[in-house]
């Protein structure tokens, strides 16, 4: 079996707010193992992102663990956090903000290599920056470029360049391609693919583009409203998930098949507050399936065999069909 | 081949060459109009008040009680005072206490509200609050009341002029430099800091003071001018600049009974005090400009 990376047991993040607590992750588990990509998916507000910045622990949890290679993150010093945050990484969502719109790209990329004192001298230094900017296919001349003079696919690529600075083992990708025209995305999903292989990374894919994480994922996690409803490798996820609503989302997807006729299920009402969440499955409220058994008994994480994991009580009962 | 390489090598280098950062703002501002404009008042004013001595023939407290409030003429170029003093030569020497009041108790306002005020919108929470209620007391007292408060303990003179002007800015200061902190902070390019490792002090002063230059230096320049008539103010209630020390305000107010008959005696150190302020708001605007990157053309 492989091993296991990053592993998540219980992971809750509640915020204070003025009409109640935020349940925006509540209670998930789940492992990355180490090398493949994970690909999380969720409707927008359903805790993806904080999933990812908890995993980084640029969010303090409320509880449970996030082990990282045998350690819990979240019971690490500052100081030792300080060392711990060379293995771990983050690319945003929007290259726009993500960027200090004050500092050229080397400014940038070489950040991190000052901040942790990386290297002793300032030559060696600029020639990692220079090996960088390389490596994610930026031209040497863009070094004093600021962000605004670039496009989103080159801004998106000095992101992932201060990522890689520190030659980190685990990135978590928070929508990387989201805010990017398609022509690009596929350029810089390629990248991201040929950095896997050539430094041995290990991805979290936040995404909630579905044929995206399809493209890039070994295992697919489906999120909603602060829960993990579904998790399975993307072969058993596309072809046979077994979740309503991983079965909803699916459906959604057009195909460019032109006689099948696709079963589509369309959601009604829209997703519930995450304050103080209702009782029961949180997908109940829009489930077409829905019993009163849904409504009372939150439904476990069950094992469905080949490491397919359900949240439903009727797991396996409801297949998505073609019509 | 080889030689191919190496010139290749020397252009790339060329072109990567850094350009600094102050030269490229200079290079900036120096295309603005206006804000040089602004520049070249103010380093006159400066010269101005440097070399006070040379530039006018009569003392600032000589009193000729014989000519008292001529109009503008030959020999008093800007008319004559109460007391028969030269108003341009007290103008010219009013520029030395004047500049010195506005731009050192604004300088004392913006590190102290800049710090306080960054420290709070950085962290938030319990820091933020203590120091906010304490700057919303500071300015629930009339500016003037705090600053004769200070002036009152410390005794009158120019330095403790400049303490309590300077207190008295504070809490303006440092709400804005919070406000555009806030701003600036929820941002992911800080969170990006954040997940490199980089220190909070770090974070502070390279990622957000910087993005936030832009209202702390409007604040700055137009506390500038309130500054000038804050002090002008003490002065005028005898707590500040001592008499017969000239100051700007403190003319202005002294002349203020002659307004009717003489209005030379106000009208200059009046277009004194405008002409600083015009010219120190036209460079705060071009700093501004020149000081963000995506406002290059």
């Amino acid at each position: 079996m492989a091993e296991k990376l990053v592993e998540v047991r219980n992971l809750k993040k509640y915020f204070k707010t003025a009409k109640g607590l935020l349940h925006a992750v509540d209670d998930v588990s789940f492992h990355i193992n180490k090398g493949e990509t994970l690909g999380l998916v969720g409707e927008s507000g359903c805790g993806k992102s904080t999933t990812g910045r908890l995993l980084i622990r640029l969010l303090d949890a409320t509880e449970g663990e996030v082990i990282y290679d045998g350690k819990d993150i979240n019971q690490l010093s500052k100081k030792e956090m300080r060392a711990m945050r060379k293995e771990m990484q983050i690319v945003f969502q929007d290259p726009y903000a993500s960027l200090n719109p004050r500092l050229t790209v080397s400014d940038i990329i070489s950040e991190p290599l000052i901040v942790n004192k990386t290297y002793s001298t300032k030559a060696k230094r600029e020639a990692r920056v220079r090996e960088l900017m390389d490596t994610v296919g930026l031209a040497p001349r863009l070094a004093n470029a600021y962000p605004h003079e670039l496009d989103g696919g080159r801004r998106q690529r000095i992101g992932i360049a201060r990522a890689l600075a520190l030659k980190p083992k685990f990135i978590v990708q928070d929508e990387p391609v989201s805010a990017l025209d398609v022509s690009i995305q596929a350029q810089i999903l390629n990248l991201m693919a040929d950095l896997q292989e050539k430094f041995e990374l290990t991805y979290l894919f936040i995404s909630h583009d579905l044929s995206v994480v399809k493209h890039v994922s070994d295992r697919i996690a489906v999120m909603y409203l602060g829960k993990i409803v579904e998790l399975a490798d993307y072969q058993t996820m596309f072809n046979d998930p077994l979740h309503p609503y991983s079965q909803a989302l699916l459906s959604a997807i057009p195909l460019p098949t032109l006689d099948l006729k696709k079963e589509r299920i369309l959601l009604e009402g829209d997703v519930p507050s995450p304050i103080n969440p209702p009782k029961g499955c949180r997908f109940a409220g829009r489930c077409r399936h829905r019993t009163d058994k849904c409504l009372a008994e939150e439904p476990e994480l069950k094992d469905m065999g080949g490491d397919h994991f359900v949240a439903c009580h009727y797991a396996g009962e409801f297949k998505l069909g073609t019509v | 081949m080889t030689k191919n390489k190496a010139v290749e090598h020397a252009i790339s280098e060329r072109e990567v060459k850094k350009r600094s950062q102050w030269g490229m703002v200079f290079q900036r501002l120096k295309r603005n109009k206006m804000a040089m404009a602004g520049l070249v008042i103010l380093i006159l004013l400066i010269l101005m008040a440097a070399f006070a001595p040379v530039i006018t023939p009569f003392s600032y407290y000589y009193q000729q009680l014989g000519s008292r409030l001529q109009g503008p003429c030959s020999t008093h170029w800007f008319g004559t005072d109460h007391l028969g003093r030269d108003i341009f030569t007290r103008i010219v020497y009013g520029a030395r206490v004047s500049l010195q009041v506005g731009l050192i108790s604004i300088g004392i306002a913006t590190l102290i509200g800049g710090l306080l005020g960054a420290i709070a919108g950085y962290y938030g929470g319990h820091f933020d609050t203590g120091v906010m209620r304490f700057m919303d007391i500071l300015l629930a007292v009339p500016g003037i009341l705090l600053a004769i408060s200070i002036v009152a303990a410390l005794g009158p003179g120019i330095t403790n002029v400049m303490i309590a002007v300077g207190i008295g800015a504070t809490p303006v200061e440092a709400r804005v430099i919070r406000a555009s902190v806030m701003q600036v902070r929820d941002q992911e390019f800080v969170e990006a800091a954040k997940a490199v490792g980089t220190s909070d002090l770090r974070i502070i002063f390279k990622h957000i003071l910087p993005n936030a230059m832009a209202q702390i230096i409007v604040q700055a320049t137009l506390g500038v001018a309130g500054a000038i008539l804050a002090a002008a103010g003490l002065s005028f209630i005898g707590l500040g600049i001592q008499p017969p020390s000239p100051e700007w305000g403190a003319m202005l107010s002294e002349g203020r009974q002659h307004l009717r008959d003489h209005w030379h005696v106000t009208t200059f150190p009046g277009i004194a005090i405008m002409t600083t302020i015009f010219a120190l708001n036209l460079l705060g605007d071009g700093l501004r400009d020149a000081l963000d990157p995506k406002l290059k053309n």
